[in-house]
């Protein structure tokens, strides 16, 4: 795979830089934060990112996008990460489009075109447990005549609680572990049955809890055939995997800038802290362990968009490796600035919450390493 | 494209025609061609294949064609490297000529000294060992003290160096020495290239905790070296040093590479690691999985980092490929991630081998077993050759990231 952008992944990669610096800078999450706004997001900033056409990167042309790949909204995703930039187009953009793909047709056409024009957000119900699990799945959907009876909870629905569309992974058969029995369905957020609580994590954005009290859905709403969604979420997963890794890496080389510029600013016994050894070798340490993600995320995200076949483990490579070393990049962070990295008034903290918050989306670094290694055949 | 193709073509039409069947054989131990005025080949093939891979320059396949390299483009090289694994066609030839001293003659020597030196390598003709390090400067490589007086048409230099691989076998050596004893230590230094093959040249072999090794002790005892040997200008070889080292680095960075992490996926082909394949012989498996569980979880660590590094070398690669760039300061990147990398490989191999990696010599143990608990002593210096982790830190924190002094 390619291990460098093309002009077309540079081009929205620099745009995003742009829009991140002038519009969506720190100081814009922490308005956010500190306002009375629930979801977390500024709908302004949300509407600015749809008619950039960011919501139509994975989208075919025909139902209105630009189709310019995994590889195109993760790069744009990588420079949203730098300043954390609050919004809900990894959930909708991201993992909701994938999922909508393979819907049938007419619910293609009707959500992928309200999705690049209108910013219709999408959000994915799979979570059941306190730790990610694709398989650990109890929420069951009951058919009834030409519909569907859903009912069940879900948990860390990211973006959950102020979307309009819920993709909800259930059981229409199989046993709580089976491959085979999985379903996926489009159910509107204020369906009759369904409560969405919303729950604001440490990171400030917003998750879900969700609770589907026999939910009526239609069979149209159904994606992919009944009982064989789990190939549908897999692929689904590593293409979300992948670029929720690349926004991590942009918030984990933040960050480590951020530390650098520090090392250089601040002086104690007489001198810049960033002559002393013992914090070189561990920012040297961190430079090269940055490298190494620079390179995993690349190559994981160019892999869905030219055909690779090694996709699934590349998407636990990359991050597997991105949340080991944004957790070694944001505590030394914090520690590298001494007491003020401690305060809310300083960014560094929010990065090291964050970086808690993303490790989890989709499997943390154990989860992927478990992965990685099942699918090197051991 | 098209004009790649044809070469893809036409390289495979001539290893077809000239590597010989003997030289597609996998290697053993004794095999490796270092070439020299006394080279020995394990087999009359050998000195036939090196004689055409020379001829053609495609023992140096990217150096400039006037000086008998093989004027390749980065593309065709790739092209060549890739058909050349295709056979699984042993190298031609492995030297200190090709990987250090080569490229920085062609940055820094005179017209009249690559016409000499850089055939002699590209053939194979005289093999050559490096000499930096001192008893007394290791680290502080630019303290050394191996001094060489001017005396008129020569020099004569006199002085101990150390750590000099294969010195006991290698015709020249190119060395650092003290000419301007009263400069600042890093502008008295010279690069002179020195013939071994005189009475003022002694060599001593070292040998080290994993047993026999190819390290020696080198002496000079008013050993004469004529003044065209001196490459670039008096009291201007640290800058000549510091270019080879890097060249040196990217060399031992590579060792850092292999493992099942990096091994790249054909269609339709399980992937596989290496490391855990030998964990599944020696400490069992259950349902396809390694049985112990802590050990499979620091074996998967371990091939995801080599995997992410193998990624990062082709990166680098690919980006230089378009500057043009020879290596930069992150080569201390990649020379402190890969021997960390092969010491810690080695250190799982052992694990996973339990008392049958604790072999010395002898009954009981298997040849390759022996030979693992020889190499995991061994690698115990590649974290302090060609520059210790911690001076390539340094480096990455004053030159790469710009740290205070």
């Amino acid at each position: 795979m390619s291990l460098v952008l093309n002009e077309e992944q540079i081009f929205l990669k620099d745009s995003a830089k742009k829009f991140a610096s002038e519009k969506t800078p720190t100081t814009h999450f922490r308005e956010v934060r500190d306002s009375e706004i629930e979801s977390c997001y500024d709908d302004k900033v949300w509407q600015e990112m749809v008619s950039l056409g960011w919501t139509g990167i994975l989208i075919p042309e025909e139902f209105g996008g630009s189709n310019f790949g995994v590889a195109g909204i993760s790069s744009i995703l990588e420079e949203l990460g730098r300043t954390l930039t609050p919004s809900p187009l990894f959930s909708t953009a991201v993992v909701g489009v994938s999922l909508i793909k393979h819907a049938n047709d007419d619910v293609k056409k009707d959500i992928l075109s309200k999705v690049v024009e209108e910013g219709l957000r999408l959000c994915f119900a799979i979570e059941e447990s306190n730790h990610h699990n694709p398989l650990k799945i109890v929420c069951e959907a009951k058919k009834d005549g030409k519909n569907y009876n859903i009912s069940g909870e879900k948990s860390f629905v990211i973006d959950g609680g102020f979307a309009d569309k819920v993709i909800i992974a259930c059981r229409t058969s199989g046993k709580e572990g089976s491959k085979n029995g999985l379903s996926l369905f489009v159910v509107d957020a204020n369906a009759k049955g369904l409560t969405v609580t919303p729950t604001k994590m440490v990171d400030s954005r917003n998750a879900a809890n969700m609770k589907f009290d026999n939910v009526k859905v239609s069979s149209d709403m159904l994606i992919g055939e009944e009982g064989k969604a789990y190939e549908i979420i897999e692929s689904v997963l590593d293409i979300s995997r992948a670029a929720i890794s690349a926004e991590m890496l942009g918030s984990a080389l933040q960050a480590y800038e951020i530390t650098l510029d520090y090392l250089k600013e601040r002086e104690q016994f007489g001198s810049k802290i960033g002559s002393f050894q013992a914090l070189q070798h561990r920012a040297a340490i961190m430079f090269s362990e940055l490298e190494l993600c620079k390179s995993c995320v690349i190559e994981s995200i160019t892999s869905f968009d030219e055909g690779g076949n090694d996709s699934e483990r590349l998407a636990s490579l990359a991050k597997a490796k991105v949340g080991e070393v944004f957790h070694l990049v944001s505590n030394e962070s914090v520690q590298m600035h001494g007491g003020i990295g401690v305060t809310d008034e300083y960014d560094i903290g929010l990065y090291l919450k964050r970086a808690r918050v993303a490790e989890q989306i989709f499997g943390n670094s154990d989860f992927h390493k478990n992965r990685y290694a099942e699918l090197t055949g051991y | 494209m098209e004009n790649l193709d044809q070469f893809r073509k036409e390289t495979k039409e001539w290893l077809e025609v000239n590597c010989p069947p003997e030289m597609r054989k996998p290697m053993g131990p004794g095999d490796v061609v270092w070439g020299g005025r006394n080279c020995k080949f394990p087999h009359p093939d050998a000195k036939l294949w090196l004689q055409r891979m020379g001829e053609k320059g495609w023992t140096c396949p990217t150096w400039p064609k006037e000086y008998g390299g093989g004027g390749l483009s980065f593309d065709e090289n790739k092209i060549l490297q890739e058909e050349l694994m295709a056979i699984r066609a042993r190298p031609a030839l492995s030297s200190f000529g090709i990987w250090m001293l080569g490229p920085a003659l062609l940055e820094f020597a005179s017209e009249e000294q690559k016409k000499k030196y850089i055939p002699e390598i590209v053939k194979g003709e005289i093999r050559w060992c490096q000499g930096y390090s001192e008893p007394g400067s290791g680290s502080d490589l630019a303290s050394l003290k191996t001094k060489a007086e001017d005396k008129g048409d020569h020099f004569i230099v006199n002085g101990q160096k150390v750590w000099t691989s294969y010195a006991d076998d290698c015709d020249m050596i190119f060395t650092l020495v003290r000419t301007g004893p009263q400069e600042p230590k890093h502008d008295g230094i010279s690069f002179l290239l020195i013939d071994m093959d005189q009475p003022g040249v002694t060599t001593k072999p070292i040998k080290l905790i994993s047993g026999k090794s190819p390290f020696c002790e080198t002496f000079f005892d008013n050993a004469i070296v004529p003044k065209e040997n001196l490459v670039s200008e008096l009291n201007k070889g640290w800058d000549v040093a510091k270019r080879l080292l890097q060249h040196e680095r990217n060399m031992i960075a590579g060792m850092g590479l292999g493992g099942g992490g990096s091994a790249k996926k054909k269609k339709d082909q399980a992937v596989s690691s290496g490391m855990a394949t030998m964990a599944k012989t020696y400490a069992g498996e259950e349902n396809g999985k390694l049985a112990d569980p802590a050990l499979r979880q620091k074996i998967a660590s371990f091939d995801i980092n080599s995997h992410a590094f193998s990624l990062t070398m082709r990166r680098a690669s690919e980006e230089s490929k378009s500057s043009n760039s020879g290596p930069s300061p992150a080569s201390s990147m990649f020379k402190y991630y890969g021997s960390e990398s092969n010491k810690l490989r080695y250190e799982l191999m052992l694990e996973a081998m339990g008392t049958k990696a604790l072999g010395w010599e002898g009954e009981g143990f298997g040849p390759a077993e022996l030979a693992i608990t020889r190499e995991w002593l061994r690698t115990k210096a590649n974290s302090i050759e060609g520059g210790t982790s911690e001076v390539q830190l340094n480096i990455i924190a004053k030159r790469v990231l710009d740290l205070p002094q």
